[in-house]
């Protein structure tokens, strides 16, 4: 079948970028300002897809995923620095738990519809940052000091996991009734699919790996705090998906990709990173409101297979 | 005692909060927009008052009026500029155009100026009265007559002038109102410029009131406001200053009791319960999409 | 057994706020019968599919479909016991294509779990395979199978209309109802509307009840007419009963007499 068709040259192509980053850090050829890049490009897409999960197939518009990356963040940084746990227990503890939030999250939120969805996710997510800031043991404002546990191998592997999931997710009967409710909510409830349990099962899974990422991310810094989990950065994460186009994995993928470098890039700059973010969203949004892929894959352009679902992308 | 000190700040505070929500009630009642930017249009009418007082060296209200003006002028231009081609988008594309809006305004200012916040300057001598054994400072006063002025002056223009009365048809059906002659352009342009001037007014005394300003002042305040005006019911006036008031009143209690950490928490939970349980707010009517 | 009505109405209504939108609503549908819904714009037609699909929960009185009650089910619930919809105004799946759109109907009928499609176990293979074949036979059937990788977005109308029926019986219904499906047709696509009920009625083994305001289609392919006027039930009988029905003429005078003309 062609789902099966793509997943070895993917698998091929993922252990191939491995490895060869692996051996150029390894080598020492690539330093450390490059090799974070890559890392942090690896975590932004973590975020990217599993927000794509949520708005972009299922439809739903939440905008405080940074609200479950500080759940996946904090979590496993109690783990591991705290109850001295290995960090993979805590990377899967730090998902689990963000899972959980986002359950009791999506559950009475996912009623809402457009706007009010959006407003309400965003002030569960400022909940959630307000939590950490007043728990003590966790350092409040002032923030909790992680060890510096994230390799490129941690981030690639956490990476390719997440994209063979929600991949297989989306190209399954389950991902074209969570498509089906995106498309029409009252024509998907008449066709027999529960939309309820779609809507809370996509924002779980979304929640899940924002807390795997959550875990890479805390892991990168030595230290975090709960500024790093505002507003601001659930928009970041929301213009990886409208920018790449909502409901095109691939396009998400690459504005994950594209944005971090750009950011990366101006990281003396954060007055004009933030300008150029602005002006980049309103101008896609009044020029091209689908966003710079719509619903395509990349994989739609090769002529491959038609139909709009993605699989042959890879974290590079 | 202490408690009527607490309920006179938790006013004066809610009515600042009344004063932006009503711009957000006004123009989601009209185009079914949640502007993002209006917490930012807040924040430039500060610095407007702030740089009248300071550079031109006039006074509160000058100040006050040329703030409203400018903001007034800047809500018109954000609308035509931005929102104006959004009509008939989906209202996603809407909101994140909004969210852009709201950080170009302020990554811009602080392009322009700089991060660095600055201190508001005293334009009253601060006199106390007492009130029932309460301290009563002039500003509280100041700050609530002059909001109850503009609310009274904007209930004013929305029943009783030709303008007003157009942007009620507009927002109750737009298309009607269309064949009826009116200049839906303009009307949605004359709200968003009243909507800013209020907001403006709104940054103005908040300046006053809390002397600390800086570009990034509008995020929180602008939020809470929406809150304001969901609480109330969005896309209506008075719900919008009522839900203001019991907004800043609740938030006050809050940090009242000790947990001032926590009151920025209260207002998204109060938020979230008004969401789930009574989504059209307090005034609001229930609808439901039609099949 | 046989005797038992599949569907059956007791004095159903529904109240918005103060406003009776439908109320004391009784319809009795037997096995295979094709019953038309009809009455004047905001008689509550299409509210009374809202309660029997479970859109809306009836404020008073009862659904029973197959003696059991149904009312107060989720619409999701109400699907899978039997009873299928299509809309006044299409609501298909834009941007799926043809063929997915009726898999979102059969949906409910595979069962490999979320687990056994991410781990890409043989249960997935094994369900996925035999829905997609399922829904190719069914696009088949409705010679709908050349435009399968087709959006349905960009059908043209009629075939969308077409599309929404085939996605509705995809779903397995014992009862099937038709919301103003022949709206905005031309008179032969009407006509082809009307053979196309017909053979699925014979083909489906259905149970069919059709709101719709082409008169000539009402009264050519219905056996049995219920007339709606101001949420209440008006008359109740055979075409050429309801036709010289005083009460329903003085409903829809000035009306719509060029429909009942035509």
């Amino acid at each position: 079948m062609k789902k099966s068709k793509q997943f070895w040259p993917f698998m091929i192509a993922a252990v191939v970028v491995y490895a060869v980053v692996q051996l150029l850090i390894s080598n020492g050829m690539m330093n450390q300002f490059y090799s974070n890049t890559l890392i942090f490009i690896a975590i932004n897409i973590i975020l990217a897809v599993s927000l794509h999960l949520v708005i972009g197939i299922t439809g739903q518009f939440s905008i405080g995923h940074a609200g479950f990356l500080a759940v996946g963040a904090y979590i496993s940084a109690i783990l591991t620095m705290k109850l001295h746990l290995p960090f993979i227990v805590a990377i899967l503890v730090g998902g689990i738990v963000a899972a959980l939030a986002g359950l009791i999250v999506g559950i009475p939120s996912l009623r809402l519809k457009g706007d009010y969805l959006a407003i309400a996710t965003l002030g569960f997510a400022e909940i959630i940052r307000i939590v950490f800031l007043n728990i003590d043991a966790v350092g409040g404002a002032a923030g909790m000091q992680v060890s510096h546990l994230t390799t490129w191998t941690y981030a690639f592997v956490c990476l390719v996991i997440t994209l063979i999931v929600i991949v297989n997710f989306t190209n399954s009967r389950h991902g074209i009734a969570s498509i089906s409710v995106r498309e029409n909510e009252i024509a998907a409830d008449a066709m027999g699919i529960n939309t309820t349990y779609y809507k809370v099962i996509a924002f779980a899974i979304g929640s899940f790996f924002a807390g795997v990422a959550g875990a890479l991310y805390s892991h990168n810094f030595y230290i975090i705090q709960p500024s790093q989990f505002g507003f601001l950065k659930s928009f970041d994460i929301l213009i990886f998906v409208v920018l790449g186009g909502l409901g095109s994995l691939s396009g998400a993928v690459l504005s994950a990709i594209l944005l971090t470098v750009v950011s990366t890039y101006l990281q003396g700059y954060p007055e004009t990173r933030m300008i150029i973010y602005s002006l980049v969203l309103i101008l896609v949004m009044l020029y091209r409101p689908k966003g710079l892929m719509g619903t395509m894959e990349i994989t739609d352009y090769f002529k491959l297979w038609r139909t709009p679902k993605g699989g042959g992308q890879h974290g590079k | 005692m202490e408690w009527i000190q607490q309920l006179i700040n938790g006013i004066s505070l809610g009515s600042i909060y009344a004063l932006i929500a009503l711009g957000y009630t006004m123009v989601y009642g009209i185009i079914k927009l949640i502007n993002f930017a209006h917490g930012d249009v807040f924040m430039v009418g500060s610095f407007i008052g702030f740089y009248s007082i300071t550079v031109f060296g006039l006074g509160f209200f000058p100040a006050l009026i040329i703030s409203m003006t400018a903001c007034a002028l800047f809500g018109v231009i954000i609308e035509r500029i931005a929102y104006k081609r959004l009509r008939n988008a989906t209202r996603i594309a809407a909101l994140i155009t909004a969210i852009g809006v709201s950080l170009l305004i302020e990554y811009g200012v602080i392009y322009i100026r700089g991060a660095q916040p600055e201190a508001y300057p005293d334009v009253f001598s601060n006199r106390s009265f007492e009130i029932f054994g309460a301290q009563i400072s002039s500003q509280s006063i100041l700050i609530l007559s002059v909001s109850i002025v503009l609310m009274i002056l904007l209930q004013f223009i929305v029943h009783k002038t030709k303008t007003g009365k157009a942007m009620r048809a507009v927002s109750h059906d737009t298309e009607a109102a269309k064949l009826m002659g009116i200049n839906v352009d303009n009307t949605i342009s004359a709200t968003f410029a009243i909507g800013s001037a209020l907001a403006g007014a709104a940054g103005v005394i908040f300046g006053v009131y809390y002397t600390k300003i800086d570009p990034l002042m509008g995020v929180i305040p602008g939020v809470k406001a929406f809150v304001a005006a969901v609480l109330g019911g969005i896309g209506i006036i008075p719900g919008a200053m009522v839900g203001g008031l019991v907004l800043g009143v609740v938030e006050t209690i809050v940090s009242a009791l000790g947990f001032s950490l926590w009151r920025d928490a209260a207002a998204f939970i109060i938020l979230i319960l008004i969401l789930i349980f009574r989504p059209s707010g307090i005034f609001g009517k229930n609808t439901r999409e039609k099949v | 057994m046989e005797n038992k009505p599949l569907l059956e109405v007791k004095n159903a209504g529904i109240q918005f706020g103060g406003l009776k939108a439908v109320s004391n609503l009784n319809l009795v549908l037997n096995k295979g019968e094709l019953v038309g819904l009809i009455g004047p714009n905001g008689a509550g037609k299409t509210t009374s599919f809202n309660l029997l699909t479970g859109v809306y929960v009836p404020t008073e009185g009862d659904i029973l479909f197959n003696g059991e009650r149904i009312n107060g089910l989720q619409p999701f619930k109400v699907t899978r016991k039997g009873i299928s919809r299509t809309f006044q105004n299409i609501r298909l799946f834009n941007e799926l294509s043809v063929l997915d759109n009726v898999k979102v109907a059969y949906h409910s009928l595979a069962k490999h779990s979320i687990m056994s499609s991410v781990l890409r176990l043989p249960s997935h293979f094994k369900g996925e395979q035999e829905m997609e074949q399922k829904s190719i036979e069914f696009l088949k059937i409705f010679k709908l199978d050349i435009y399968k990788d087709e959006l349905a977005k960009n059908l043209p109308y009629g075939q969308q209309r077409r599309l929404e029926i085939a996605r509705a019986l995809a779903a397995g219904p014992k009862l099937l109802l038709l919301d103003e499906p022949a709206a905005g047709m031309n008179p032969q696509e009407t006509k082809d509307l009307m053979d196309l009920i017909a053979f699925i009625r014979n083909k489906f083994d259905l149970t069919i009840l059709l709101i719709e305001h082409d008169m000539n289609l009402v009264m050519g392919v219905c056996e049995r007419i219920y007339v709606l006027d101001h949420g209440q039930l008006l008359a109740e009988g055979s075409p050429e009963e309801i036709r010289n029905h005083p009460k329903v003429i003085e409903a829809y005078l000035g009306e719509e007499v060029h429909d009942v003309n035509a």
